[in-house]
């Protein structure tokens, strides 16, 4: 396997034990598959009566039959096990999809009357170009940059509609694995459990820099800086714009620019992470404010972008990637270097979700509405924080500061908690989380929080 | 150059080095237009009024219209406002992927009722594909996918970008404008045992030359003797006849005779849902246990591609296959389109012989599906593009859905005359 062979010649650092445990299986699947090429053919034949094939030919045994169980999931892997509990008491603090109060998936109303307007206008279903839909292009640039970008006037971005977050950033791994081969990203630890999927599955090699300081549960930012500083140049780094997954740990408006010393100091790119603009502090312009940090610097970033949480379009699957370059010749040529590489994945991207995105966003009114209602959930986030920090603090006699809680931001929580303790949530309290300690703020509900806290004061103090 | 210096100076007094304008970009190359997706961008930005695209495969009706089928407008409806926008699971719809494998394999299949089939949902027909090739990487790491002469030219990319290494084997024969059935064979035979083979289970792309029943009976018996693997890309079911069962029947006879396949199906024409992405790959397994296993690790290759594949156009294929008057309707619309296509090419051929061409057009009529190899050379192409306004993909190959009463004698008119000289250059070049 070429690139993988290629990745795994730097050796990757810090390989948590469930990475670890799935490359053995992948591996496992390889040796049995070469084992298979050359074992004889079976002992069992099946005679064909009906057929006209009148010889009795071997069996086939299956030529995957080395093809192992491959691990659950493990953030879509909590779902499941949610769902298999019948305990009445039970909590889904996995995955991050936005819930109401009543702890109901959430269509937005835009959505709801984008789509209307849709079938009524009774748009014909032909291919989008590769690169997407050009109103939806348009429309996603000007958000994450502000209308009156230079960088956007300049035609200085070159953006592709992408798979939402994820297939942005698989574009965007695929690009620099073959313009940038053996060039590291640095990735943050912890980060979402996918990007290191991601970048292994691409060929690219990645390392990772301190992110968070458990001790104090914020960020451990001279760790950070440190280590993007002593990244070799030219290394690409993996920034969260805005509600960093799966902390909620965000730096400051004074650390970002330290960021970016740092970056630019040490001849690195910037690859920003961005899925929940707006969804993070209710405010598309303030959320979007790290990458345009940057880009008013004149720094080439990439941007991978998804609407999966901010207009609750998840299984619509519509994001973009954008990659902003110091000329407009360089983003004509990258552009369609990023086509070539979705043709032999899709050969194009979906074009509902799209339109929805560009139908929202390009009726005054709908925008605003959307406003109003990226407010609502991310008001309804921080309430719950609110509610589960006076809880935590009520229910905790022993006076330790919870106050973490406030001070993250977004969708989840890191609450302290390691893997056993985790466990603990799910084995006795029927609260269902990834076990790095993450919870999802947007599945929990203000009724909720008193018995969500008793179980944390419970997992943290009583298992280690 | 200039901003990038005043950018410069304003930061001269932090001391940081910016990159230069040339810096990381500069090898990137401006990749080469898609040979298939150019043509239609060509197309669009000509404005001579005879202006005819019979290059992507995307069916129009009679007017040229893009078609919407009443079906699925139906569908759209019933689903509207019904669902909510929740992640399906990494495999996708699994209601839509039971229809799905039910249509290409048959009700009533043993593979079926055994649940030895394990499929995901895949982004149309490509994702299907790449999805296959990036297991056949992990799992099979040694083996080479043998790719017909000529095929869609994406199935390259595929592979290639997969990273598994590409044979071909012979399948157009220019002569006759049909199948090369003996060279075909050799290859077959000629392959190391156990190769996988990439074969189009109807309606050819792009020469729209299929193998009769019979010839597929030897190909599967062939198939047995050599224990190869074969993977069929079907992605015009029904749209090739008009008939869903006959146009699977390639794979409903190398399920017979036991061969364990997989199949990348695509919703793309023959349910007009192109901009949908709505497709699935199933894999054939040894049992129920190891079809779980094979499915877990298709998702597996989906996480990091794209999470979960889009909802919509799954939710349309369901109620449409699920819903037996929706399902009857849809069966009606595939064989208006087939039928529409099939009266084209009568009409493409008859136009022909009548102008008096001295070349022989049979395999107008002859080839199936969508597409017509025409035989014309790069050469008499770019005069059609040039001179009538005539867009196609160089390899000569006609999207006959984009031909219409309205424009088939135009479009026979303008093949006559770059391609009347042909006997001449021929004669002259005959010994």
């Amino acid at each position: 396997m070429a690139t993988f062979a290629a990745a795994s010649a730097k050796p990757m650092a810090v390989i948590d034990n469930s990475q670890l445990s799935l490359c053995q299986k992948k591996f496992d699947g390889l040796r049995v598959g070469y084992a298979f090429a050359k074992r004889k053919s079976s002992s069992s034949l099946k005679v064909k009566s009906v057929s006209r094939i009148n010889m009795a030919l071997a069996t086939d045994v299956s030529r995957f039959e080395g093809v192992t169980m491959a691990p659950p999931d493990p953030i879509l892997g909590v779902s499941e096990a949610f769902k298999a509990d019948t305990n009445d008491l039970k909590l889904n603090l996995g995955v991050g999809a936005y819930r109401t109060e009543d702890l109901q998936p959430y269509v937005l109303n835009v959505v709801k009357k984008a789509e209307n307007m849709m079938l009524e206008k009774g748009e014909n279903k032909e291919y989008l170009p590769i690169e997407g839909l050009a109103a939806f292009n348009k429309a996603t640039v000007e958000l994450l940059l502000g209308a009156d970008n230079d960088a956007t006037k300049q035609g200085r971005v070159a953006t592709v509609q992408g798979l939402s977050g994820t297939g942005s950033l698989r574009l965007a791994a695929a690009f620099i694995q073959r313009y940038f081969p053996g060039v590291q990203v640095l990735i943050s630890s912890p980060t979402w459990g996918n990007h290191k999927n991601i970048f292994n599955d691409a060929g690219v090699p990645w390392s990772e820099y301190r992110y968070y300081d458990p001790k104090t549960v914020g960020l451990d930012f001279e760790g950070m800086i440190a280590d993007i500083k002593a990244a070799p140049s030219g290394s690409f780094v993996l920034l969260h714009g805005c509600a960093h997954n799966p902390t909620g740990i965000d730096p400051t408006p004074e650390q970002w620019e330290k960021i970016a010393d740092v970056i630019q100091e040490k001849d690195l790119t910037a690859f920003f992470d961005v899925a929940y603009q707006g969804f993070a502090s209710g405010s598309l312009d303030e959320d979007a404010s790290s990458v345009r940090l940057f880009v008013a610097r004149g720094m080439e970033v990439f941007v991978a972008q998804s609407y999966s949480k901010n207009l609750g379009l998840y299984a619509e699957r519509i994001g973009a990637i954008n990659v902003v370059c110091s000329s407009s010749d360089a983003a004509i040529r990258v552009k369609s270097q990023l086509k070539r590489l979705a043709r032999p994945m899709y050969s194009n991207p979906p074009v509902h979700g799209a339109q929805i995105v560009a139908n929202v966003v390009g009726n005054p009114t709908l925008f605003d509405e959307w406003k109003s209602e990226m407010e609502l959930m991310s008001g309804r986030i921080k309430g719950v924080r609110q509610r589960l920090y006076d809880n935590l603090s009520a229910k905790d006699k022993t006076g330790k500061d919870w106050s973490f809680v406030l001070r993250q931001i977004g969708m989840f929580s890191f609450t302290g908690l390691n893997k056993a303790q985790s466990e603990n949530m799910s084995n006795k309290w029927h609260i269902y989380m990834t076990k790095d300690g993450r919870i999802s703020l947007a599945g929990l509900s203000l009724s909720k929080c008193e018995y969500l806290a008793d179980a944390i004061v419970d997992s943290y103090y009583n298992v280690s | 150059m200039a901003m990038a210096m005043a950018m410069s100076r304003s930061n001269a007094g932090r001391g940081i080095r910016l990159m230069s304008t040339s810096g990381w970009w500069k090898a990137v190359e401006p990749a080469p237009k898609d040979p298939i997706l150019g043509v239609t961008e060509a197309f669009l930005a000509d404005t001579d009024p005879n202006k005819v695209n019979v290059g992507v495969g995307a069916y129009r009706d009679d007017q040229g219209k893009p078609v919407v089928l009443q079906s699925v407008r139906e569908a759209e409806r019933r689903i509207l406002g019904k669902e909510n926008m929740e992640y399906l699971p990494m495999g996708g719809s699994v209601k839509m992927v039971e229809e799905s494998i039910k249509l290409a394999y048959g009700e009533n299949a043993d593979v079926l009722k055994d649940k030895r089939v394990a499929a995901v949902q895949a982004l149309s027909g490509t994702g299907a594909c790449r999805l296959f090739a990036e297991f056949q990487k992990r799992f099979r790491p040694e083996s080479q996918i043998y790719i017909p002469v000529p095929t869609w030219a994406n199935h390259h990319n595929i592979w290639r970008d997969a990273n598994v290494p590409q044979r071909t084997f012979h399948y157009y024969h220019p002569e006759t404008r049909g199948l090369d059935f003996a060279s075909l064979m050799d290859d077959v035979k000629n392959a190391p045992n156990g190769s996988f083979f990439l074969l189009h289970a109807c309606a050819h792309n792009p020469t729209g030359v299929d193998p009769t029943e019979e010839q597929w009976k030897e190909i599967s018996y062939q198939f047995k003797v050599k224990n190869h693997y074969p993977f069929f890309d079907m992605a015009y079911q029904g749209f090739a006849s008009g008939d869903t069962d006959r146009d699977a029947k390639a794979i409903r006879i190398f399920l017979e005779d036991g061969h364990q396949i997989a199949c990348a199906q695509s919703f793309a024409k023959n349910m007009g849902l192109y901009g949908q992405r709505v497709g699935c790959l199933s894999v054939i397994c040894d049992d129920a246990k190891q079809a779980v296993a094979v499915k877990s690790q298709l998702q597996q290759i989906a996480r990091p591609m794209y999470s979960n594949p889009p909802v919509h156009g799954a939710l349309l294929v369901y109620s449409i296959l699920s819903d037996p008057d929706l399902k009857a309707l849809w069966h009606k619309e595939v064989k208006v389109m087939a039928d529409r296509i099939i009266g084209m090419r009568e009409a493409l051929r008859g136009n022909l012989e009548n102008l008096g061409s001295p070349l022989s057009w049979n395999h107008v009529t002859d080839q199936i599906g969508m597409f017509c190899y025409s035989g014309m050379t790069p050469e008499q192409v770019d005069r059609l593009t040039s001179e009538f306004h005539i867009y196609l993909t160089r390899n000569g190959r006609i999207s006959m859905a984009g031909v219409t009463t309205g424009n088939v004698e135009y479009l026979a008119n303008a093949i006559h005359e770059v391609t009347k000289s042909s006997e001449k250059e021929l004669k002259a070049g005959a010994v």
